[in-house]
């Protein structure tokens, strides 16, 4: 379509990173909901758009059968596009409906789409004016997962920006505290609670926790890790309140989990000796769970399709501690200094491309003859009809698969389709 | 604005994507934002479809809408007749790309592709996705149906009909299609176009050179069945063939229209269920309160063979297919109910609570009221999830149809010795109330998981009545009723207290409810 190629870009590494664009086969941030609504579990999410993104969000949750579901849509009709309703009376309206049915809700999003986008409807007021009337039972917030803003995880990043300026102030003589930032599996949450516990770091807190009224404190004296690589704004905002962003890899493999660990506990100026006691018994589980996968991934080429912006990092753990070629490395946005301590560690060559033209990448893909195709569901059955072994994507997200206790998960989770492949006979 | 929690249908295109992954040949570029190709898991993923659905995105981005989408969109059409070198084309507009008015048919009509191109009105904040499938058809058809063609006499040749419409991501659509082409061919009838299932562009061109139309979802085909009525004088059968009786009628039908003998397909008993029904293990589900909604097609059928097929009691009948309210209506007439039509799905739970149904034949947003509920339910009509797309053949349509249906509609219910000593014997550790059915080991509260009474939502009062007290003894004996009945008990015994103004309920109350309304 309007695909072009640029020459690689300046990297201060031997990545080729090359950009693209044309059309894109990616999720929209509205998708973001689907885990976010399980991880904060008073939390309530309204969107506010078309019957699509209604449609969107019951096609990727609705198998799941729900007695009280925590996301609705609220559908702009004729009647609100023509003026004769007016859209924050009927907001009011609606969300009214909602909290009586929901009285358990104590924080509700307000969720932009591409509809609500185009139109301009200030959601961030609406977030306002709602909040004062509700308070102070619920909080409202708002932020956009639209599709021609966000994609896919993206719409994470913008559901916590938006918590970020409600948090509380942290004084500024206060002791040095750490954040770990982006949702995390509960069971990965913990285990890393007690490996910075083991290290002496007392103050550690998670963005976002488990529950709306116990969301952490921020300020000059926090400092933050990442824990996903897909949250420029949220790191962005969290610096605009003075928080300083600790640099590392993302802590995937055992690999990236020591060096993810590192970060932090440099930060906090453990002695080595004990880091190197604490984190060495998950080390050596981790070691001893990814042995037996490296025979199936070593030397398999793989090809990732943009998709989450976990892709860097798991191409990293896939050629660094598996053993995969890779062949190309698509992400749908490259923040490069968030990136960089991942791009450092690529080996010198990878073809990294920034954004997508569907037609070219899949004919790109179909001539590689890749052994592992990660991609998205729309992608997966027509590649594997084709006879290429795929691992969709998104379940990425939905997996533990972060920290060391995970890192067999995580190469199973590639390991699953070529296995598969080997067992059936028919 | 409306708040949804659930939506029945999805926006019109993807009922235009739905004739296009349905049809070969015919590729649909769509004008819509980066995130819209969700609806590609639709098919490979809920269906499992094994190629990409025909359709190209746009995929415009924020930075796009200040600069020129128009042009991206006419760069994707060439892109796309380029590649795919289609028959036909079809070019429409999303939501969100409706909103910013580029005229996707003029554009491409600019374009001057050597290809039929036909531009799709959909507008996404009226209608929704059965419409959109409808109206592509309709489109389609009238683009592409060709001239009359010159038939030859009926003396001598077999009589052919037209199959309209099958389509993509379709309740059962793949299997209902094998047993009506069963019965045609059984029937001597020759089978022209089926369409849109498997039809190319220039299928649809051969449409006038059948006798007659066979409708299989008048959601989907009724438009342009109409079309080829007015234009080539084709009569059309718009019986639904679900259930027994509806298999007969249709039969029939057809074999008038085609001028054959309907006897030798009826003789016989072509299904199981007529016997199965009547086999004394059905006894018990005689005057079970059933509930229905879905699509218009599939409750009113489903709520024929509820009430003639089954002996259940239809409590409530309703479905969201506004454009057939007036068909539905008369059924729930015939029932002596009000129909609830209607695409909230608020409104929907409420109606199901205030039936008192001790069976809900829904769509999968029912399965969602049911599990709150704690009533067995049975899903019956699209919007339905992956489990509904099976492997095994599962037609709803024709005399194989009923014997899946009889399976499905009685499969949820406790069965009938179970219910037996449910009702006697109410203090057993393992099959007591709000355990569920011994065949359904794993689903709701089973013996093993915690101890957690399903308590359903106390029914609505209207507001002019007051609830009477009930006393202890008689909320015990309300407990020996078994629970599949115990709300409508309930209901019954508030409703007689009200009536007469009783200011407690005793456990004569309940009896003297019971005898005044029978069951």
């Amino acid at each position: 379509m309007n695909a072009h190629v640029s020459p690689p870009a300046e990297t201060g590494c031997d990545v080729a990173i090359r950009q693209e664009r044309g059309q894109r086969a990616v999720f929209c941030g509205l998708t973001g909901i689907v885990w976010l609504h399980r991880k904060i579990q008073d939390a309530f999410f309204l969107v506010v758009g078309s019957r699509t993104c209604a449609h969107l969000v019951q096609s990727a949750a609705g198998v799941m059968i729900f007695a009280e579901p925590r996301f609705a849509t609220a559908i702009i009709d004729e009647r609100d596009l023509a003026g004769l309703a007016c859209m924050n009376e009927e907001l009011d309206r609606v969300t009214r409906r909602l909290i009586e049915r929901r009285p358990d809700i104590r924080l509700l999003f307000l969720v932009g789409s591409c509809p609500s986008e185009v139109i301009k409807l200030d959601l961030p007021r609406a977030a306002q004016r709602l909040s004062q009337s509700f308070a102070p039972d619920v909080r409202v917030l708002s932020y956009s997962g639209s599709g021609i803003e966000t994609t896919f995880t993206q719409g994470e990043d913008a559901c916590l920006a938006a918590l970020v300026p409600e948090l509380p102030r942290a004084e500024a003589g206060a002791a040095p505290s750490l954040l770990v930032v982006g949702a995390l599996a509960d069971v990965v949450e913990d285990q890393f609670a007690r490996l910075f516990d083991g290290m002496g770091v007392e103050r550690v807190a998670f963005l976002p926790a488990r529950r709306a009224g116990a969301m952490p404190s921020v300020g000059p004296n926090t400092r933050f890790l990442l824990a996903q690589p897909f949250l420029a704004e949220t790191a962005r905002v969290l610096e605009a309140r003075g928080a300083t962003r600790i640099p590392a890899p993302f802590p995937l493999g055992a690999e990236g989990t020591t060096a993810w660990l590192r970060a932090g506990a440099d930060a906090f100026s453990v002695d080595p000796r004990l880091f190197a006691e604490v984190t060495a018994p998950g080390l050596r589980r981790a070691e001893q769970a990814l042995a037996p996968y490296r025979t199936q991934l070593g030397g398999r080429r793989v090809f990732f399709f943009p998709d989450s912006q976990l892709e860097l990092p798991l191409a990293r753990f896939l050629s660094r501690e598996m053993g995969a070629d890779l062949i190309e490395v698509g992400t749908p946005y490259l923040h490069r200094g968030h990136m960089a301590p991942e791009l450092a560690l690529l080996p010198a060559g990878t073809q990294v491309v920034e954004g997508q033209s569907l037609d070219a990448q899949m004919d790109r893909c179909r001539a590689a003859r890749p052994d592992l195709t990660v991609c998205g569901l729309g992608l997966a059955n027509p590649l594997e009809a084709e006879g290429l072994a795929t691992k969709w994507s998104i379940e990425l997200l939905f997996t533990p698969i972060q920290g060391y206790d995970q890192a067999g998960d995580l190469a199973e989770l590639f390991a699953r389709p070529l296995v598969r492949r080997t067992r059936l006979e028919v | 604005m409306q708040l949804t929690l659930w939506t029945y249908e999805g926006p019109p295109h993807i009922g235009a994507m739905r004739i296009a992954t349905a049809m070969r040949g015919l590729h649909y570029v769509l004008h819509a934002p980066q995130g819209d190709t969700y609806a590609d898991l639709l098919f490979t993923m809920i269906e499992r479809r094994d190629a990409r659905p025909p359709v190209t995105y746009t995929t415009f981005q924020a930075r796009d809408l200040g600069a020129d989408t128009a042009a991206i969109f006419q760069d994707a059409v060439s892109a796309a007749y380029e590649r795919f070198r289609p028959e036909a084309m079809i070019v429409g507009a999303s939501c969100t790309a409706e909103l910013i008015q580029d005229d996707p048919g003029g554009l491409a009509r600019a374009l001057a592709l050597p290809i039929p191109v036909i531009p799709l009105e959909l507008p996404a904040y009226q209608k929704k996705e059965n419409w959109g499938a409808s109206e592509t058809f309709y489109r389609l058809v009238r683009a592409l149906a060709g001239p009359k063609p010159q038939l030859t006499s009926r003396e001598g040749r077999r009589p052919t009909c037209n199959i309209l419409g099958p389509t993509a991501l379709g309740f059962r659509h793949r299997d209902d299609l094998v047993e009506i082409e069963k019965l045609l061919a059984a029937l001597g009838i020759a089978v022209n176009v089926v369409a849109p299932w498997g039809a190319s562009p220039a299928d649809l061109g051969r449409l006038g050179a059948a006798d007659f139309n066979v409708v299989l979802y008048p959601e989907i085909a009724r438009a342009a069945a109409q079309h080829l009525q007015k234009t080539f004088g084709q009569p059309m059968v718009e019986t639904v063939p679900i259930g027994v009786g509806a298999t007969i009628r249709f039969v029939e039908e057809v074999a008038t229209l085609a001028g054959v003998d309907p006897a030798p397909i009826l003789a016989g008993a072509p299904s199981r269920l007529p016997w199965y029904s009547r086999s004394v293990d059905s006894t018990y589900l005689t005057g079970k309160r059933v509930f229905i909604f879905g699509d218009a097609t599939h409750a009113l059928a489903i709520a024929r063979v509820a009430a003639g097929e089954l002996g259940f009691k239809v409590v409530g009948l309703g479905t969201y297919t506004r454009e057939f309210a007036r068909e539905v209506r008369a059924e729930a007439a015939l029932h002596g109910i009000e129909a609830t039509i209607t695409d909230d799905y608020l409104d929907v739970e409420a109606a199901i609570q205030a039936a008192g149904a001790e069976l809900v034949l829904g769509t999968q947003m029912e399965r969602h009221v049911a599990k709150r509920l704690g009533i067995p339910c049975a899903v019956i009509s699209a919007p339905m999830h992956v489990q509904d797309f099976p492997a095994r053949h599962s037609p709803q349509m024709g005399f194989e149809g009923a014997n899946v249906l009889f399976d499905t509609l009685v499969h949820p219910l406790m069965m009938g010795l179970e219910e037996h000593l449910l009702g006697m014997f109410r203090d057993d550790a393992e099959f007591h109330d709000g355990a569920a059915p011994s065949h359904l080991a794993r689903h709701g509260a089973g013996p093993d998981a915690p101890a957690k009474t399903i308590t359903p939502p106390p029914v609505p009062v209207p507001p002019e009545g007051i609830v009477a007290a009930w006393e202890a003894s008689a909320e015990k004996e309300l407990k020996k009723i078994p629970f599949f009945v115990r709300a409508k008990a309930r209901a019954n015994t508030e409703r007689f207290a009200r009536e007469r103004a009783l200011s407690r309920i005793t456990v004569e109350t309940l009896y003297d409810a019971k005898a005044h309304f029978g069951r």
